[in-house]
């Protein structure tokens, strides 16, 4: 069992009344890649976002690296997040500079490599994710598919410890999903990375992740390596990995039965 | 009392978030190249419009007054009433409503915009602040461009002024220029007028910036804010200008 990365201890977190986390607990281990899944809406991005800093929990705490991240101050926050690389659902990369400014943005920010070796670096890791042809493209003349991959190659460039992947599949052709899957699985490996994976995307997900954690209703439904979560006999589970239309997630919508209503209109 | 809480709330978000700005402006002279690119963006593409808007509100002061002065035979003094018109108060509150519609809208869009695509929280993820990336230089180059151009408003509505006046109507042209020169005080009037837009630089950005970070990061969300950036800023400036016209030409 190799060392925990990330601990989160009692997370409690709510936004406008509702309550998202009530005492979520789990360890993400180093080098492993960890899919986080569960249904819409169940706060899989705030769970990113709170392991990042960005949120700030009601209870409980968020350990990164044996950091406690929100006793951190603002300094010390930023030079954890050098260590953390995060890959946003829409790519976040700033539209107002080129794929090769995009990537050497952090570079520029935090080192004071010479231009030549950010250059080389940014093609290196452009190489890496099969984009270097594409350095001087714009943000709006790149794909979906493409943009990730060019934030994947950003979120590389300082070498982080660990990489979050908020959606990495959404929206992506049969393609660029393949890509997405093989980069996030190799990059992984080749550099020893820590990958916390938040997917709706059962099939994708499951077949690169180490360790599989399923969140409900501000819970840890289920959590395990992959071979656990397929063997479990939990009807939630069942019903999300298949996909089943009805189960313990019910087809309809709570409410009055079809027949009162039908009943009423009648009236 | 809902509503006056979620005001002075905002309020209160308001000024931390300037105070935090402006905290980064010193920065801002070691990486000036970050104001440059803003002044290009929110300065000089203003500048049409100032200069048109500019011309035609100095040709539209000289016929009107021209109409009133001579017919009490003191058309001379047409020049000195433009001037003192534009460089006192049309000039930093017409450039001023201009700017807030022209370059805050644009600025609220585009932080609002970086919001709602994720890119200001990817600054934060790769360890960079927003407010000294993104908002400060376009805060400081929003409160370096107004005075600019409302300076050239007033220039360009004296010559509006000057060609109606003495190139069409008939003015004595001496006395156009000479009466400006005689009665127009620099500290009295052009100091003041250059006081004010200042001022409304600083307004206007505050409010551009401010609603584009502090926006519902949605389409709507973007949206309200950028009406919000015009409104508001429209309504401060109008309101600040007569606090201080009361206090410098009491």
């Amino acid at each position: 069992m190799s060392e925990t990365l990330i601990k989160i201890r009692n997370l409690h977190f709510s936004r406008d009344h509702l309550k998202i986390f009530d005492g979520v607990n789990m360890d993400i281990r180093a080098g492993s890649i960890t899919a986080v899944m569960g249904p819409s809406g169940t706060g899989k991005t705030t769970l990113l976002k709170l392991i990042g800093g960005q949120l700030t929990p009601d209870e409980g705490e968020v350990i990164v690296d044996g950091q406690k991240v929100h006793q951190l101050n603002r300094a010390e926050l930023y030079q954890l997040r050098k260590k953390m690389g995060m890959l946003f659902q829409s790519g976040a990369l700033l539209t107002d500079l080129n794929v090769f400014d995009n990537i050497a943005f952090p570079l520029r920010e935090h080192t004071n490599l010479s231009p030549s070796l950010i250059r080389s670096m940014v093609l290196l890791k452009l190489q890496a994710v099969g984009l270097s042809g594409a350095h001087q493209l714009m943000p709006s003349e790149l794909s979906g598919g493409m943009a990730r991959r060019v934030a994947l190659a950003r979120a590389l460039a300082l070498d982080p410890m660990m990489i979050m992947y908020d959606e990495p599949f959404t929206g992506q052709d049969p393609i660029s999903l393949g890509v997405l899957v093989k980069l996030i699985q190799d990059t992984n490996q080749a550099l020893g990375l820590t990958s916390i994976l938040v997917s709706h995307d059962v099939e994708e997900t499951m077949s690169i992740a180490d360790d599989v954690i399923i969140l409900s209703d501000g819970k840890v439904v289920v959590e395990g390596s992959r071979e656990e979560i397929e063997r479990s006999g939990s009807a939630y589970v069942r019903q999300f990995v298949h996909g089943e239309a009805d189960g313990p997630v019910p087809f309809h919508y709570p409410g009055e039965a079809i027949d009162e209503l039908l009943l009423k209109a009648a009236k | 009392m809902k509503t006056l809480s979620r005001i002075l709330t905002r309020l209160g978000r308001g000024t931390i978030f300037l105070a935090r700005t402006l905290a980064a402006i010193p920065q801002l002279f070691v990486r000036f190249g970050l104001v440059t690119k803003q002044l290009h963006s929110v300065g000089v593409h203003t500048l049409i419009i100032i200069i048109v808007a500019g011309l035609f509100v100095g040709m539209v002061l000289a016929l009107q007054l021209h109409y009133t002065l001579t017919t009490f035979g003191a058309e001379d003094t047409l020049g000195l009433l433009v001037d003192l018109a534009l460089v006192r108060e049309l000039g930093p509150v017409v450039a001023a409503l201009l700017f807030a519609g022209r370059a805050g809208s644009a600025l609220t869009a585009e932080i609002g915009l970086m919001k709602a695509t994720e890119q200001l929280s990817g600054l934060e993820m790769m360890a960079v602040d927003p407010i000294e990336r993104i908002i400060a230089p376009r805060f400081f180059a929003g409160f370096l461009a107004l005075p600019l151009l409302a300076a050239i408003f007033s220039a360009v509505g004296i010559l509006g002024g000057y060609m109606v006046g003495v190139d069409l109507l008939g003015v004595d042209a001496g006395a156009f220029w000479s009466q400006i020169q005689d009665k127009v005080d620099f500290y009295d009037d052009v100091l003041n007028g250059i006081i004010k837009s200042i001022v409304f630089g600083f307004i206007v950005s505050w409010i551009a910036v401010f609603e584009g970070y502090d926006c519902v990061p949605t389409s709507e969300g973007v949206a309200r804010a950028t009406t919000r950036t015009v409104v508001n800023s429209s309504l401060a400036v109008l309101g600040m200008d007569f606090v201080l016209t009361a206090i410098m030409f009491n």
